[in-house]
């Protein structure tokens, strides 16, 4: 499971809905693996505005990975300056060195085995394999 | 043909050998891939999105969102994050090394993500199964409302979710479409080959707000067979030059345009386009 779907997981139980502390969760034991994939521009850019900054970075020192700066890029730091267009002409955006490492945190980083725990009610859930398993027992959907 | 809803609960209906069977018969590959672009057409995106997929299964359709422009999907390659309750079919999607994350989950039990999170949502041939689960703890009225109620709030404002569905009968057609309505949606039924023995329903919904396309209208605009069913917080004004959708003066084209087609309309009458109250 990639760093940047854990940016969007809450606890699934019911009573932690309306409560902040169910977000982000927090990986236990966690063993990471870095999967590597195609850099997508367009989609840092538009993702970007809805990342939580600040969970994110609780989430990377959780994990033990270098400290990410205080304050989020904007869209403008993830492209790369230069590559000036001609008049008339398309010039593809080219990836900063900031879009490089925010596609290795979030795209690329992954939990492998380990858990997941609620901050709220305590939930751990188990991920193996890179699948968290979200099923909740009957009382407490 | 029985209903494989019918015998077995889902995750243990879809076990491993069924997992397998199903995945690799290249009759199943081209019609989930025939309706995974359907959808997409209808969710209308434009550049790379983050998608969730809902029951999705072996990643039939995750595969395809993967994809670019070039090899035919709209706006991709997206990103998605895919959830099923059978951890067979999960299996099936690991051992072909998908992109998309995968999770295991049950819709019935909602959608755990923070509101705002997905641009779009997709369901290819799994929601029917929501309509059976009868146990002391549950009913397919509840499930069908936790799902669509954290479907909508993961959506981000203006997004769009398509569900491909195969309904029981039109009771159960009903049944879904209007828990999806309850939960705040927009809605629209589109069916292909209707009457056919490849029939094909698809549940469109809008979540208002955002863009201006976000809602129904925009998905529908031009597209002939769609039934739309609710638009909640409706545009006042409207676009110019063009029928509101579900205002009177569109309903009475609309008719106009059916009975032309030799459909069977109701006929007209002082109420016909008046707001009303969706009743459950
Ligand atoms: C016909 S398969 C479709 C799989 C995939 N969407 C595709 O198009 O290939 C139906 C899938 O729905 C899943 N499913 C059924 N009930 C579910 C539920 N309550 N929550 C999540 N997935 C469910 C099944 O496990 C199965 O993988
Ligand atoms: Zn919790």
């Amino acid at each position: 499971m990639k760093l940047l779907t854990l940016n969007f997981l809450t606890c699934a139980i019911k009573t932690c809905k309306t409560s902040p502390s169910s977000f982000p969760l927090h990986p236990r034991d966690a063993e990471l693996e870095i999967l590597e994939t195609d850099i997508n521009l367009p989609f840092l850019k538009n993702i970007l505005p809805r990342l939580m900054w600040d969970e994110l970075r609780t989430i990377t020192s959780e994990l033990g990975l270098p400290e990410l700066p205080p304050a989020a890029p904007t869209r403008e730091d993830l492209v790369e300056p230069g590559a000036q267009a001609a008049e008339g002409e398309e010039v593809e955006e080219q990836p900063s060195q900031t879009a490089k490492d925010l596609h290795r945190v979030l795209l690329e980083t992954t939990v492998k085995e380990g858990k997941l725990a609620c901050g709220n009610c305590g939930h751990e859930y188990k991920v193996m394999e890179g699948v968290p398993n979200f099923l909740l027992p009957g009382h407490l959907v | 043909m029985s209903r494989p809803e019918d015998t077995l609960p889902p995750d243990l209906f879809y076990n491993d050998s069924e997992s397998r069977k199903y995945t690799t018969s290249s009759r199943i590959q081209r019609i989930q891939s025939d309706m995974t672009h359907r959808a997409l057409s209808l969710l209308d995106l434009h550049s790379p999105s983050l998608i969730l997929d809902v029951g999705c299964g072996s990643g039939l359709s995750g595969e395809i969102l993967s994809q670019t422009e070039d090899e035919g999907t709209p706006g991709g390659p997206h990103v998605w994050i895919g959830f099923d309750i059978s951890s067979s079919m999960l299996g099936v999607a690991l051992e072909k090394e998908v992109e998309g994350d995968l999770f295991l989950a049950d819709a019935g039990q909602g959608v755990p993500f923070r509101p705002g999170t997905f641009d779009a949502a997709i369901s290819i041939s799994a929601i029917q199964w929501l309509c059976n689960a009868e146990t002391s703890l549950d009913s397919p009225l509840g499930r069908l409302s936790r799902f669509f109620g954290g479907l909508y709030a993961s959506l981000r404002r203006g997004g769009r979710a398509v569900c491909q569905f195969y309904p029981k009968n039109d009771e159960q057609k009903k049944m879904v479409s209007q828990a999806a309505i309850k939960a705040g949606f927009g809605a629209g039924l589109l069916e292909d080959d209707e009457g056919t023995k490849n029939a094909k329903t698809y549940l469109v919904l809008t979540v208002g707000g955002g863009d201006l396309d976000g809602d129904i209208t925009g998905v529908v605009r031009g597209m002939d067979g769609v039934d739309v069913m609710a638009r909640p917080g409706a545009a006042k004004g409207g676009k110019r030059g063009q029928e509101v959708k579900g205002s009177k003066g569109w309903i009475l084209k609309k008719k106009e345009q059916m009975e032309r087609k030799g459909k069977v309309v109701k006929a007209n009458s002082k109420y016909t386009g008046r707001k009303r109250r969706v009743q459950f």
